[in-house]
């Protein structure tokens, strides 16, 4: 294990936790808030020095095998979440510093789930920090840091393939730092976009901005108690359909920039359209019943099925209260989650598809036991290690969704909160059903059951293996 | 510059590594997955898995905006399709073929035109150019040259008792008159470029840059054995035996092959008519003892095993054999084979890959002065680069002593007027001169670039 290689990169991340405080540094001298203005530049002075510390020493040896990725990767999500709690923990908003962990891990890892009852009173500094943790942790930390700072050579391809979601991670170009760039790019412009749309409705900038970076990260962190039923159904089907666009492949955008339309519309990305078209459709039926038209309610159906399935968390309607066959629909999509390489959590379409087609082939491969037949995903094989890694994927979620329950069952809540609590931190969706959903928070819950969450978060973020890797014994032996 | 290699073996493997730390955009190309893998988890490159002959798979690499394509598959055909394919798909894309096939590699020339290649490599060939440089001046580990043959790098391994070992660089111009100029010493795992008080020791390797006639003045002021080969003993008669033959045929050097396959063996004689062919197992020890291996001039170990080329230089070595050339594949443990009592160690995946780089740097810089020559003195430490320098710059019409150089680097040599000019501080570069530059691999591009 090159420890020296992981301080230095850790460095760099403590580094550019400082910078992306700027952010909420800027907005509490817009609005004057001095004194988390006074908290924000602490944190900033103690992640700036530790990171000098950390960078003091160049390793000599710069070579990072998979598990120095995974490493690296897992501790410096927790890193971040680590300091980035620090300014709602210091200057008092968030008393209890495991609550502050886990309002920061919810942001980092694009989830959105809260432990406040009430955000309207917290200040607007605090509530930007929030917002922009999502935007941050939505494309990845490291995929930031790659764009920017020059890490080793070819080793960084272990660091990009453990951050970004999905079941096999490709590069748009040849070099992993263009690569970084050109995400960022189509990330900081569908952004800007949103951005201006929300603000030709009745959105201040302010809430423009906040909405925009929780949309980006698909995160969901709202400022306002009633997340987003206060606003007008203009900006209420912006963030719909941002959401929607922010849960489809990156890769397709760039392909789109290149012309190559033919590849944009992929296997996955037509599942995705599939699936949401579907369950949009249901939902609205099921309850039209409930509201003046059949345009309020197709309204209402389409932002909550696009809130869960690109596991962002906002609400215009508490569909805790619609009928039983909306929420199991909005509760199964939970878990299918966006397309990989999206800013989106939960299993992924993709996977999911190679995991269907893999059981069907497996049962002809009962029928006809010489048969040889591959996974074909947009008519090529799918590889059989990618196969098997995505098989390994569905029982190690499985695992850890039902420890997680089990764990948080000690608490004596009900099954649906449990249940739903645990699928929306490992999804990365945010707000589940029960004592947890849309108007709810999950301010109740026990520490032990909190830290079980914060885990659950970053593992659904990090898809699963590099929060297993880093507990796992034989990765700190030699 | 983006630049696609089809074919992930050993040699598109060197390429990439190289290539891509010179800070090109490379793509690579292979129809095993697993070789894609491999290369792309160790390389910042980006891979592509199919067959690199196909309009489709070149298409989703990019080949519309590459600048170079070079096909290094293990067939020649497959290799020239990539290149046709290239030409026609690409937007003006450069195209360099590994032609391995003596049968193609013949009309080479005719494919460079007809096909419209830039470039036609036969690592076999130029492998077996290697040897038979070496051959003629068995004193040397390597010989590379410059300036087509006017200028010689040559490294050799200071022997036990020479009168060099206690000398400092500066001596050697001084006491001995000698007009070469001293580059890298290697001493165990270190390797440095030299400066004038750098010293001597047993059992360095030396390099040195001078015109072939001053070098010969050097090895005999230090007497060192000077006298070409005259017979050489070839275990394994594959294609690079085959070349060398070829290539040593004028010189009269008389060859003798071991090859162990009945059918090869008779090809051989019948296309080498004046070579010995003897079929016999060459990692056979009587055989070998047999046909003279104890106290002949040279053994050149060419079979397909780079254990058994290992081992058999080995014995000759320990039999009294004069000068032992070990072809060896692989090129992962060279820092280990590079501790064994070996005389020169070739790998001809890296004797092709320097060859391609070079071509690489000089098309990056079409214009100014440009690269025409870059061998690895000491590979991944030193480098010696020739250029052309076709226009006036800073380092021009200067007298070097008032230049400041870059960290390690060294201006070994100046090629003025056909004249070679080993240069002092005193001597300055002129418009329409050669300059050979040694220094640590910094990827230059221009002559300039040398400069702080």
């Amino acid at each position: 294990m090159n420890y020296r290689m992981i301080k230095n990169v850790l460095g760099w991340i403590l580094w550019f936790e400082a910078i992306f405080m700027l952010v909420p540094s800027v907005t509490a001298m817009v609005y004057g808030e001095w004194r988390e203005l006074l908290f924000f530049f602490a944190t900033m002075a103690i992640c700036a020095l530790l990171g000098l510390l950390c960078r003091l020493g160049k390793p000599r040896d710069t070579v990072l095998y998979a598990r120095e990725g995974f490493v690296i990767v897992s501790l410096s999500w927790i890193v971040l979440s680590l300091f980035g709690a620090l300014p709602l923990f210091l200057s008092g908003w968030i008393p209890n510093y495991i609550d502050a962990l886990f309002e920061t891990v919810s942001g980092f890892t694009t989830t959105g789930s809260s432990i406040l009852a009430s955000v309207e009173e917290l200040p607007r500094s605090i509530l930007m920090w929030r917002s922009f943790t999502h935007w941050v942790g939505g494309m990845g930390v490291l995929v930031f840091i790659m764009a920017f700072v020059p890490l080793s050579g070819g080793q960084n391809m272990h660091i990009m393939r453990a951050e970004s979601p999905g079941p096999d991670v490709s590069k748009l170009v040849p070099r992993v730092r263009t690569t970084a760039l050109i995400l960022y790019a189509i990330y900081l412009g569908m952004t800007f976009i949103m951005f201006i749309l929300l603000l030709l409705g009745d959105m201040t900038a302010f809430e423009a901005l906040n909405t925009s970076f929780a949309t980006a990260g698909t995160g969901g962190f709202g400022f306002c108690n009633d997340s987003m039923a206060s606003f007008s159904p203009y900006v209420q089907i912006v963030v719909t359909v941002f959401m929607l666009l922010f849960s489809v492949n990156f890769t397709c955008y760039y392909m789109l920039f290149l012309g190559r339309v033919k590849e944009v519309l992929n296997t996955e990305l037509r599942a995705f359209a599939i699936i949401v078209a579907g369950a949009v459709t249901v939902v609205t039926l099921n309850i039209v019943s409930m509201y003046q038209n059949v345009g309020d309610a197709l309204r209402h159906a389409a932002f909550s099925v696009a809130t869960v399935i690109s596991t962002t968390g906002f609400a215009t309607e508490n569909f805790d209260l619609w009928p039983e066959l909306s929420r199991t629909v909005l509760v199964l999509l939970m878990f299918v989650g966006a397309c990989a390489g999206s800013t989106g959590g939960g299993i992924k379409i993709s996977r999911i598809q190679i995991l269907i087609r893999g059981a069907f082939n497996s049962i002809g491969d009962l029928i006809h036991p010489r048969r040889v037949k591959k996974v074909m995903l947009d008519k090529r094989p799918v590889d059989r290690t990618v196969v098997q890694a995505t098989n390994v994927y569905m029982v190690w979620y499985l695992l850890i969704f039902v420890a997680s329950v089990i764990l948080i069952s000690f608490d004596d809540h009900d099954l649906v909160t449990n249940f739903t609590a645990v699928a929306a931190t490992l999804n990365n969706v945010g707000p589940g059903l029960g004592k947890v959903g849309p108007t709810g928070n999950f301010a109740f819950f026990s520490i032990p059951s909190k830290l079980v969450l914060i885990f659950d978060m970053l593992a659904g973020r990090l898809e699963l293996f590099p929060m297993l890797v880093l507990f796992a014994p034989s990765t700190w032996k030699r | 510059m983006n630049i696609m290699i089809v074919g992930c073996d050993r040699v598109g493997q060197a390429l990439a590594e190289q290539l891509g730390g010179e800070g090109n955009n490379v793509t690579v190309i292979d129809i095993d997955a697993e070789k894609v893998r491999g290369l792309t988890a160790r390389l910042d490159v980006k891979g592509v898995i199919g067959n690199g002959a196909t309009h489709a798979v070149q298409g989703e690499a990019g080949i519309g905006d590459a600048d170079l394509l070079i096909a290094v598959t293990g067939s020649d055909e497959l290799n020239l399709l990539c290149c046709l394919i290239a030409k026609k798909a690409g937007n003006d894309c450069k195209t360099i073929a590994r032609i391995q096939n003596p049968d193609y590699s013949a009309e080479a020339p005719y494919l460079k035109d007809e096909l419209g290649l830039a470039m036609v490599i036969n690592p076999e060939y130029t492998a077996a150019a290697e040897i038979a440089r070496v051959l003629r001046f068995p004193s040397a580990i390597k010989i590379d040259t410059f300036a087509r043959g006017r200028v010689e790098l040559m490294k050799f391994r200071m022997p036990e008792g020479s009168r060099l070992v206690g000398m400092t660089v500066r001596d050697v111009v001084a006491k001995l008159g000698c007009d070469v100029l001293v580059c890298t010493i290697e001493r165990g795992d270190e390797a440095y470029i030299v400066n004038g008080n750098s010293v001597f020791a047993e059992r360095d390797i030396i390099s040195i840059i001078a015109s072939p006639r001053n070098a010969a003045d050097f090895f005999r002021k230090i007497d060192y054995k000077m006298r070409p080969v005259k017979r050489v003993i070839v275990a394994g008669g594959g294609e690079i035996a085959h070349y060398l033959c070829t290539i040593l045929r004028p010189t009269g050097t008389k060859v003798k092959i071991i090859e162990k396959d009945h059918e090869r063996a008779g090809e051989l004689s019948v296309e080498l008519d004046e070579v010995d062919v003897i079929e016999g197992d060459a990692s056979d020890r009587e055989l070998l003892l047999e046909e003279g291996i104890r106290g002949s001039e040279a053994f050149v170990a060419l079979t397909n095993l780079d254990e058994e080329n290992i081992f058999l230089s080995l014995f000759a070595k320990s039999v009294g054999c004069g000068k032992v050339i070990t072809k060896v594949n692989r090129v992962d443990f060279d820092d280990v084979i590079k501790h064994l009592d070996l005389d020169s160690t070739l790998y001809p995946k890296n004797v092709t890959a320097d060859m391609i780089v070079r071509y690489v740097r000089a098309m990056k810089n079409s214009r100014g002065s440009n690269m025409e020559t870059l061998y690895n003195v000491i590979k991944g430490k030193v480098e010696a680069a020739e250029f052309k320098v076709r226009e006036e710059s800073a380092v021009t019409d200067t007298p070097l002593k008032e230049l400041t150089f870059k960290d390690q680097v060294l201006i070994a040599a100046i090629i003025h007027d056909e004249q070679v000019i080993i240069p002092r501080g005193h001597d300055r570069i002129r418009v329409g001169d050669r300059v050979i530059v040694v220094s640590r691999p910094m990827g230059l591009d221009d002559i300039s670039d040398i400069l702080l």
